[in-house]
């Protein structure tokens, strides 16, 4: 029971406190709008900027930033066009974006052990910095869905009915995509880049079958998240294994055994 | 409402495509205000593309479109649209007085004024159609013709002077489309009404003109078509023929 006390620690349950308000949120408006696929896109070319930013000597985490930008706003500008055949695209653009990383890390000599971390996580090393980061993040995420909720549900419900009454509808999606990219590269400390997916679908799938309202959602699955980054914590820390792992580890237990509970879905109002 | 002389809708030789192929082929038609007109084709006619055009969210390859003596780019707003019912993601969590109250977002960058006038009318439509009792309901959980029942509303909301209907009975029980038919023709008193449907069995007596699509249009005008205008019309009424009722169409011939 030693770490309690430990610094790492706190920082490591307010990372999962934070993280999961970030990831209930966007991961709402990613499962409902099924963009599941585009987001995966975007959080594995981020691992290019990480390359980059490694060989040039910048942060790396600035360089996922940039990078997952670029490929959100790529692929929202093509997808919102053609519709067809993106997934195609999608795919590509996130095997380069790994690429990229793989070949720059390898041209940097001698730093690839530190990139494990943001492909796997590692949420021993969550500085303070990392904290006030998913601070502003949060609160960003926060005041965009409560200033716009009515916008986010009805462009969410039926994109082409909105644009008939005039809503911006693909402004509010370049900018969901933006706001997919800061929350993937946030997320990436905690779990890493290849189970971020994991953290931002889970929770809302498994609260969608509880609730019928886009605030019921988030709200649940907000729980469901603090709960799984709690558990999975205290696994990995018990049994000293990967937390991010674990943490989806449980996750993905939670989702599966939510499709068999049978949820009486009348007029359940969240 | 009467029709009168004013065009509301006007397409001239319009020639459009949908994914890469041909939908429309010249297409030349003017709806008038107070027109009920029922637009009748087999699948793949270009019906929807024809609504599409209307809601400027397609243009044409050639020919000229303009709604309201606009072009319909500027115009879509003051549209009622009621999309095609089928293709929905069931668990999508929204309820049924968000999905009518969405209509008013239209209002909402010309004023609070305006924008909360449109909130408050928003029981009183529902009421009309009967989907106030369903207002809390998820509207993946709704039947087919409750659902098209709130879709209407959250057309109706938007205050339109036109109103576009695609396959408003497609999933509607066949008793049910009375209802909504016996509703349209209420609207109409004030409202221009275009409705598309692929099953001559929904062009009811209510429509006051009908119009046969596949590709071109081979007839436009009051419904009081002859078997042999339809006959001539061939690919078109051949199909309708086949798939319904066509005394229904016919009703004042017979």
């Amino acid at each position: 029971m030693e770490f309690y006390h430990l610094t790492f620690f706190h920082h490591a349950l307010e990372a999962g406190l934070l993280v999961s308000i970030a990831c209930a949120v966007i991961g709402t408006y990613v499962v409902v709008n099924r963009i599941v696929f585009i987001t995966g896109g975007i959080a594995h070319a981020a691992y290019g900027g990480i390359g980059l930013g490694v060989f040039f000597g910048i942060n790396p985490v600035l360089g996922a930033v940039i990078f997952s930008l670029l490929a959100a706003f790529g692929m929202g500008t093509v997808s919102y066009k053609t519709k067809q055949r993106i997934d195609t695209l999608i795919g590509v653009m996130w095997a380069v974006g790994m690429a990229i990383g793989i070949i720059f890390a390898d041209l940097s000599h001698g730093y690839t052990a530190g990139l494990m971390s943001y492909l796997f996580g590692s949420i021993l090393t969550i500085s303070r910095t990392d904290l006030f980061l998913m601070i502003l993040l949060d609160i960003l995420i926060v005041c965009v869905t409560v200033l716009y909720y009515a916008q986010w549900l009805s462009i969410s419900f039926d994109p082409e009915f909105a644009e008939i009454i005039g809503l911006p509808v693909k402004r509010f999606y370049l900018l969901l995509l933006s706001l997919i990219a800061l929350t993937v590269v946030i997320v990436m400390r905690m779990v890493g880049i290849v189970m971020v997916i994991a953290l931002l679908t889970i929770p809302p799938a498994i609260a969608n079958r509880f609730a019928t309202t886009l605030k019921g959602i988030m709200i649940i699955a907000c729980f469901l998240g603090i709960m799984f980054t709690l558990i999975g914590m205290f696994i990995s820390f018990y049994l000293n294994l990967t937390s991010g792992a674990m943490i989806i580890l449980v996750a993905g237990i939670a989702y599966f055994l939510s499709l068999w509970i049978r949820v009486p879905k009348k007029q359940r109002a969240a | 409402m009467m029709t009168s002389e004013t065009p509301v809708i006007r397409l001239e030789h319009v020639t459009a495509q949908y994914e890469g192929h041909t939908a429309l082929k010249d297409i030349s038609l003017v709806v008038y205000q107070g027109d009920f007109l029922g637009i009748i084709g087999p699948n793949g006619g270009g019906k929807t593309t024809l609504l599409k055009l209307i809601l400027g969210l397609v243009r044409p390859v050639s020919g000229r479109v303009e709604v309201l003596g606009e072009p319909p780019e500027k115009t879509r707003h003051r549209i009622g649209y009621v999309p095609q019912v089928a293709d929905f993601d069931r668990d999508f969590p929204i309820q049924v007085e968000d999905v009518v109250r969405s209509g008013c977002l239209k209002f909402r960058r010309y004023g609070r004024r305006e924008w909360e006038t449109c909130g408050k009318n928003v029981p009183r439509i529902m009421r009309q159609l009967g989907v106030w009792e369903l207002r809390t309901r998820q509207v993946g959980r709704l039947s087919g013709g409750e659902r098209q029942r709130v879709l209407l509303a959250r057309a109706l909301v938007v205050k339109p002077e036109v109103l576009l209907l695609d396959e408003p009975t497609a999933s509607v029980d066949s008793h049910l489309r009375l209802t909504i038919y016996d509703l349209l023709s209420q609207l109409n008193e004030n409202l221009t009404i275009c409705l598309v449907s692929h099953d001559i069995g929904v062009i009811s007596t209510y429509v006051k003109k009908v119009a046969c699509l596949n590709q071109e249009l081979f007839y436009h005008g009051e419904k009081e078509i002859t078997e042999e205008i339809l006959l001539k019309t061939y690919q078109c009424p051949v199909d309708l023929i086949a798939h319904g009722v066509p005394h229904r169409v016919l009703k004042s011939h017979g």
